[in-house]
């Protein structure tokens, strides 16, 4: 088994739900613990964490054995940050204090985050004097972050950090979360139920869905196959890796490309060159046989179909596109589909309402 | 005021704080194993710590003086451990004004834990305290109000004890006799004013402290 591994293996039955998982996550980079309430994910994690029992349980991280059969490492000796959705801040202790608690009890040689380092990354060098009840949630939820990183933990653990923010604050909060990412090689486990928080900073995701995974994988590749969608509804749809390559200040649109081709978006203010996420739902997708003209639509792409799949609903129906190397779902009418004549390597026009820059 | 009132509200001052001293000692790891434990023997622990609350006084001294008495199991605990009998001493009042007062104190502090939840405990652990390093650190400083609401009611009421304290100290003046049974001869031999010196002291100070605990937010 390579070292660079999280292996997950619990089975829990509760009257009225159980967990049964068996994962190999990545140990680098956002795994998003995805699915809706009561799926049991924040249980999987609490397990992880060691709050949970699981007996029975086996978890290994980057080669370190946590729990295996008899062996069960309690929480307070197993080397990870966890990140509550109310923060759980000490409401004794100002928040230097609080920042203290956790970086106190680590040992100097094991302290590869320094104090200065985690405040300027989360941006609370002005509250440290504060005391937790005088603070706003996401304010809140920074320090119990910069808290949890000032153990060096070897495994960050976020069970929605961002649930009890309104949308402008979640969206304030965001930059905080992808800089953590970009700057800290700390592999984090980060659950939600929020298809936004997954496009815009997961690598790796885990579906789940009563207390199983159906599935793992590779974040891009997953959210593309034809039949988690479903599953998402609404939200199905994909996330491409682009890079801006042209920005046009007349309109304020950007030209970003991806692996296959290239789309107009709003300008989001990223430079040329930067690195970007784009998210297309599949209900903003439509399929063509010809080029249309006289459109509103900006965004028109050569594609060739893959596979159809009945959707949720049964007049709907899911179909997956190949754009060059990226794949695209469009979520059409089955009559749409019959009266198109749809088969697996017809190229067709796939036109694209609406595209949304993230991160 | 007479040199025996004086010597019985020294002595009751010194019974409250002995007993509030140890029953914050015996009181802090009960009302933590009631809050958090999920035993099916907490409601029998619970109910028996409650006990005092409705008995009357005379029932658990009269059970207290037969317990350690000289033919009692507890009496010949003490006598084997060379302490001699516990009855009519100060050691006495002492045992039986901890367990009179025990709810008093047991209550507040098993609300305050209640109180804190599992989360700031589990917080903590996440940041490597051992769950006995977490109490301190934590539990302690979170349930302070529930700490003081505890001493306060736990003094206030040694000092304002009867029942129990005349059934196992005797009223004997200076060795056993507190405020309470110092009124009570007063009032028996019919010196009403030395009564009012100590009933209205005792009405003074615990107004006092019921005022201090509701201005600082009872169940804060």
């Amino acid at each position: 088994m390579p070292l660079q591994a999280i292996e997950a293996r619990f089975e829990l039955a509760h009257p009225g739900f159980c967990l049964n998982v068996d994962l190999r996550l990545p140990g680098h980079g956002v795994t998003a613990l995805f699915g809706p309430s009561g799926c049991g994910k924040t249980t999987l994690l609490r397990c992880i964490a060691g709050l949970n029992r699981a007996p029975g349980g086996r978890l290994v991280v980057n080669g370190d054995t946590w729990q295996d059969g008899a062996r069960f490492l309690p929480v307070h000796q197993r080397p990870l940050g966890y990140v509550f959705q109310e923060a759980g801040l000490f409401a004794h202790l100002s928040v230097r204090r609080n920042l203290q608690y956790g970086q106190s009890r680590i040992a100097l040689a094991e302290r590869r985050v320094a104090f200065d380092r985690a405040i300027a990354l989360l941006g609370i060098a002005h509250l440290l004097e504060r005391q937790p009840a005088g603070l706003s949630g996401g304010e809140r939820q920074r320090v119990a972050i910069a808290r949890a990183l000032l153990t060096s933990p070897r495994l960050l653990l976020m069970d929605e950090p961002l649930a009890a923010l309104d949308v402008a604050r979640k969206n304030e909060f965001m930059p905080y979360l992808e800089r953590l990412h970009a700057e800290l090689d700390i592999p984090v486990l980060y659950v939600t139920h929020a298809p936004d928080e997954v496009a815009r900073l997961a690598d790796h995701i885990v579906v789940m869905q009563e207390g199983r995974a159906l599935a793992s994988g590779p974040l891009l590749e997953t959210l593309a196959r034809l039949d988690l969608p479903i599953r998402l509804g609404e939200d199905a749809g994909v996330v491409l890796d682009a890079r801006v390559a042209e920005r046009d200040s007349a309109w304020h649109l950007a030209r970003v490309e991806f692996a296959g081709g290239s789309l107009w978006v709003r300008d989001g203010g990223q430079p040329v060159g930067a690195l970007v996420r784009v998210r297309i739902l599949a209900r903003d997708v439509s399929i063509a046989l010809a080029p249309a003209i006289g459109t509103s639509i900006q965004n028109s792409l050569c594609a060739t179909v893959g596979e159809l799949a009945d959707d949720s609903h049964p007049a709907l129906s899911l179909v997956k596109l190949a754009v060059g190397a990226s794949p695209l779902l469009a979520r059409i009418t089955r009559r749409s589909a019959a009266g198109l004549r749809l088969a697996p390597g017809q190229p067709v026009w796939a036109q694209i309402k609406a595209v949304a820059l993230i991160g | 005021m007479h040199a025996s009132d004086l010597a019985a509200i020294a002595l009751t001052v010194k019974l409250a704080a002995v007993t509030t001293a140890l029953l914050l000692l015996i009181g802090t790891p009960l009302a933590w194993w009631l809050a958090r434990s999920r035993s099916r023997l907490k409601s029998v622990v619970g109910a028996l710590v409650t006990l005092p609350l409705v008995l009357p006084p005379a029932v658990i001294g009269f059970y207290l003086l037969v317990l350690l008495g000289p033919d009692g199991p507890g009496g010949r605990l003490t006598q084997a451990l060379g302490l001699g009998l516990l009855p009519f001493t100060f050691a006495g009042l002492v045992v039986a004004s901890v367990i009179y007062s025990m709810p008093f104190v047991v209550q507040p502090l098993q609300q305050a834990f209640a109180a804190i939840g599992a989360q700031p405990l589990e917080a903590a652990a996440t940041l490597r305290a051992s769950p006995r390093d977490a109490f301190f650190s934590v539990a302690l400083p979170l349930a302070r109000p529930g700490f003081v609401t505890a001493a306060v009611l736990g003094f206030a009421h040694t000092v304002g004890e009867f029942g129990v304290v005349l059934m196992i100290g005797g009223n004997i003046p200076g060795k056993t006799q507190v405020l309470s049974m110092a009124i009570y001869n007063h009032v028996e031999a019919m010196e009403y004013a030395s009564a009012h010196w100590l009933a209205g002291g005792m009405l003074c100070f615990s107004f006092a402290v019921l005022l201090a605990l509701y201005s600082r937010g009872w169940s804060r």
